[in-house]
């Protein structure tokens, strides 16, 4: 598979969860392990651009995929829009839903450049923020679509 | 959760897959976007010994205008589904209910003939296959067979699949002008339908339930109703007639059955019915 643009390759046994390849194998703990029930969104990542759940996802299905980890997301030292953005708004609190958070606003934006803020709630349904702190977040996603019109 | 130990088979086409199943029998599950097998596998409710790996049989992925009907490969994933302007014109209420599924990282995942393999009766999607009457295309070691859709649910996580059998196409009739509504009653985002309910008129009306027994079932009661001339709000106070509906912490079966005869009355107006 390629992660973050760098062709890795391991065997696994065929029961790993891809958030365990990713974050015990390859060292990207910026994936976080939250519900392990594919609600929290804690651990989404990107395939080919796609924002997945990568609890609910074997390591051995994501064979020769491209995927990208949050770890990807900036480009020579320099913050990924969404990234700068959930600074700028202060879109987090504690950040363990963060990593996740970035990655399916992406992802949603990749699909729908220019969102509503309802749109934005509902694009974000699957990714769960228990400091509650979704106002800003909600905040970060439309300034990140505002900055990349 | 780490799922109980099983072999890996990834399966390079539809034959293969089918080849494989009767091989191993009973022991192998098909896995295709895995969202339904593989929670069921981390909380070791499902410990298969072989899991068959069909996630990578593009040929599976189609959207088709066939005619009569939109046929859809097994192997499509609800985003897909979703998003396909041939079924939002076609058969709108699929397009709808398909974006009602989970949420979008899970839409980008799942596919639609897994979750009708999987056959839960809390999922959207067999509800409204079930409203739609569609068209259940399965292979074997045999050949190919139809099923209807009100055929295909026979208990609870059950299908007419025989053990090496696979799903490969669904067959949507095209209902270009029928009135319809699905009505998903949860308290939180992205939670499963407490109840819900998916109406499709079209001259007669079909209505199909969530979560209200063993299996995806059809409304009888409310369709019989509706066919001897009951009007809309007689009809749905039928809808949870000789149901027994499941009890966990959300509602109790009283509760379900409440729920149903409103969502049914509401899907019913909105589909304009009765």
């Amino acid at each position: 598979m390629t992660v973050n643009g760098e062709v890795r390759s391991a065997d696994v046994e065929p029961r790993t969860l891809l958030v365990h390849h990713l974050r015990d194998v390859l060292g990207l703990t910026g994936t976080n392990v939250g519900c392990d029930t594919s609600s929290c969104g804690a651990c989404t990542i990107h395939i080919d651009g796609e924002s997945v759940k990568s609890c609910t996802m074997l390591a051995v299905q994501a064979r020769g995929a491209n995927i990208t980890t949050i770890e990807g997301m900036a480009t020579n030292g320099e913050l990924h829009p969404m990234q700068a953005a959930f600074m700028e708004c202060h879109g987090l609190q504690c950040g363990y839903c963060t990593p996740g958070m970035v990655m399916a606003a992406t992802s949603l934006l990749k699909e729908n450049p220019n969102p509503s803020e309802t749109e934005v709630r509902i694009g974000l349904e699957g990714n769960l923020c228990r400091c509650t702190g979704y106002h800003n977040i909600v905040k970060s996603v439309l300034t990140a679509a505002g900055g990349a019109a | 959760m780490i799922p109980a130990a099983f072999d890996y088979v990834e399966a390079v086409s539809a034959e293969a897959a089918i080849a494989a199943l009767g091989q191993h029998g009973d022991e192998a599950k098909l896995m295709a976007g895995g969202h339904s097998l593989l929670p069921l596998m981390k909380f070791r409710l499902a410990t298969p010994s072989v899991v068959i790996d069909i996630g990578r049989l593009s040929d599976l992925s189609y959207i088709n205008d066939g005619g009569d009907h939109v046929a859809i490969g097994a192997l499509t994933r609800h985003a897909a589904v979703e998003t396909s302007d041939l079924l939002k014109s076609q058969a709108p209420i699929l397009a709808h209910v398909a974006g009602e599924v989970g949420d979008p990282a899970v839409r980008h995942r799942g596919t639609l003939g897994g979750s009708l393999a999987h056959g839960d009766p809390a999922s959207d999607l067999p509800a409204a296959i079930l409203a739609l009457n569609a068209t259940m295309v399965v292979k074997g070691p045999s050949g190919q067979r139809e099923i209807a859709a009100t055929d295909f649910f026979t208990g609870f996580l059950q299908t007419a699949l025989a053990a090496d059998e696979m799903l490969t196409e669904i067959r949507v009739p095209k209902v270009p002008d029928a009135g319809w509504s699905y009505q998903k009653f949860n308290r939180r985002a992205q939670d499963w339908a407490i109840v819900g309910v998916a109406a499709v008129s079209n001259g007669s009306t079909n209505v199909a339930l969530v979560n209200m027994g063993q299996t995806p079932l059809r409304a009888a009661a409310v369709e019989a109703a509706l066919g001897g001339g009951a009007s809309a709000a007689d009809a749905a106070a039928a809808a949870a007639e000789g149901l027994t509906p499941p009890e966990d912490l959300n509602a109790d079966a009283t509760y379900r059955a409440h729920l149903a005869k409103v969502l049914v009355g509401r899907a019913l107006s909105e589909a304009g019915a009765g």
